[in-house]
């Protein structure tokens, strides 16, 4: 079984349930459920709200200009990145560098490292849950350089076969970029024993956190990894901008890949001096509204407490695959308990695709196809799954409709 | 049959569900599911229409001046929507398959299935039979 105890969940769902306007919505008439939160999460009136103020009060562009709005508007932006950084313990907030995603981030690192650390037929480790976006800087980078990916396994119940990890090191082994979370499996990574492999053999050790960052507690300090990305978007957010931590020790040593304005001391013709600090990577005007909206995201998830909707989506995620397991027809993946609020399942003998658009009918918006993993697809032997995943405002009797209408669904597939 | 007749005739089988979508999808599902099948070693790499989601394989051949349709999709939703566009395309001359503008879809309540989103592979395997057409006259 799948279970894991969870004692109770202290979240009052109801009152959340009011921040959030797009939950009122009819889909198809019938009241919006909501289990794509993995793929983006809905946003609360707060972080709305602090879109609208900014626009209606303050919109100016920042650090460089001397009237007012353009303080304020500084003040704002540079106040969220406090926020934000604190929300992660990052001592020192020049270490939090905005950036417009994950994706960017992880190619800003791949960039900045294959103009330093990395030489030709270098070596880099990447689990097989990997999201694409995490797999292809690295493989642009190879096929460049004659360098080389090596795949840490999956093990039976499909969690990351971490033995078969230390022999896939070697000498030429540089980086190893792992997702903290699974996007289609939901499963956890260790990372204490990545990093202890990591650590060892001196390499730079790249945390994908887009899909851990939304649903747990992340101390970046306590951590100590050399670099971790997430996107705001999945953690009630905004679109198009998202974060990228380094160490202390790459601040001045991760070469810049994507110069621009807001990225210098001084320029002249001949010679360039860079900024300090994360201004260095900032280039070009950044996604302001983005960034100050992403602080009232984590001020609002931060009234609750991170440990509080933990608690409240594993209790979701374990309810909701005790409901699974009474199904003969379906089959879930990703088996080791250790589970992020993420399930991913198929009825045997149903294309995903059919099962996620007759759901839709019941205006329960779920997400089917590869997830942008198809390498892990090609391991598990499914053209794609369909995925649920939730957020600290999805209910019990929300999978309760989800899985009566599954059933429904089921009998009519057959 | 013409086209427009044909579309008319399926518009009219459909008009039957009213309101009731679940009756409307379990008759597109049996009608995937009555669709010939391509055959199997027809399912060449040229013959597939890759949606981001389902996979299409359409196989077109000309007779008497006569366009004939044959397809298959691994998703029967999917199947069932390509099912009612051969029943409307297959053995018509080709210049009216590269002029119909298949509004019956929207009648009858699927046009969702033509979003742009490219997950079955549907506005694909459209284009791909009017292409076939105009490559066969
Ligand atoms: C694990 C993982 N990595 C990376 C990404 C890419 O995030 P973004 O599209 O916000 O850059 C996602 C989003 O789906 C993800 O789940």
């Amino acid at each position: 079984m799948l279970v894991k105890e969870v004692k109770y969940s202290p979240l009052n769902v109801e009152l959340i349930r009011k921040d959030f306007p797009i939950l009122q919505r009819l889909v198809n008439n019938y009241p919006l459920i909501y289990f794509d939160n993995g793929a983006t999460t809905q946003k609360p009136l707060q972080v709305i709200e602090a879109i609208t103020h900014y626009y209606t009060h303050t919109n100016s562009n920042i650090h460089r200009g001397v009237h007012t709005l353009s303080r304020e508007s500084t003040e704002a932006f540079e106040l969220a990145r406090k926020t934000i950084a604190a929300h992660f313990n990052i001592k020192n907030d020049q270490q939090l560098i905005f950036t417009s995603g994950t994706t960017d981030s992880i190619n800003i690192i791949a960039n900045g490292l294959s103009r330093s650390i990395l030489k030709d037929g270098d070596e880099i480790i990447l689990s097989a849950y990997e999201h694409h976006s995490n797999i292809l800087a690295w493989q642009l980078w190879a096929e460049q350089h004659n360098g080389k990916l090596k795949v840490i396994p999956l093990k039976e119940d499909h969690s990351l076969d971490y033995d078969a990890l230390k022999n896939l090191v070697t000498a030429k082994t540089k980086v190893i970029a792992i997702t903290h979370v699974s996007n289609t499996l939901g499963l956890v990574t260790d990372l204490e024993k990545v990093k202890k492999v990591a650590e060892k053999h001196n390499c730079i050790l790249v945390v994908d956190g887009a899909q851990s960052a939304p649903h747990m507690k992340v101390d970046l300090e306590k951590l100590n990894v050399d670099f971790f990305v997430c996107s705001a978007h999945k953690i009630y957010g905004p679109t198009g901008t998202g974060i990228l931590y380094m160490n202390k020790k790459w601040l001045n040593d991760l070469p810049i890949t994507k110069p621009g304005g807001g990225t210098i001391k001084t320029v002249s013709f001949e010679k360039t001096e860079y900024a300090e600090g994360a201004l260095r990577f900032e280039a070009g005007t950044p996604n302001i509204e983005a960034v100050i909206g992403f602080a009232a995201a984590i001020n609002y998830i931060n009234r609750f407490g991170m440990e509080a909707i933990h608690k409240h989506e594993l209790d979701l995620v374990n309810y909701a695959q005790y409901k699974l397991s009474g199904i003969p027809e379906v089959i879930v993946y990703g088996q080791n308990p250790d589970k992020a609020a993420v399930i991913s399942f198929n009825v045997k003998n149903a294309h995903p695709f059919d099962v996620g658009t007759l759901l839709d009918k019941y205006g329960i918006a779920v997400r089917t196809g590869h997830h942008c993993t198809q390498p892990l697809m090609s391991i598990l032997c499914v053209p794609g799954t369909v995925r649920i995943s939730f957020a600290l405002y999805n209910t019990k009797q929300e999978i309760d409709f989800f899985i009566e209408k599954l059933k429904k669904v089921i009998t009519m597939l057959m | 049959m013409s086209i427009k007749e044909i579309e008319n005739e399926i518009i009219e089988e459909f008009e039957i569900f009213g309101e009731d979508w679940e009756g409307k999808y379990e008759h597109l599902i049996d009608l995937g599911k009555s669709l010939p099948l391509i055959k199997e070693e027809s399912k060449t790499e040229d013959k597939l229409i890759q949606g981001c989601q389902s996979r299409v394989w359409l196989n077109s051949e000309k007779k008497d001046d006569k366009i004939f349709f044959s397809a298959d999709s691994d998703a029967i939703i999917t199947k069932g929507m390509v099912a009612l566009m051969i029943r409307v395309l297959s053995g018509q001359p080709a210049k009216e398959i590269i002029d119909s503008k298949l509004e019956f879809i929207n009648k009858i309540g699927l046009k969702e299935h033509l979003s742009p989103t490219r997950a079955n592979g549907l506005v694909s395997m459209i284009n791909r039979m009017k292409m076939d057409a105009i490559k066969l006259i």
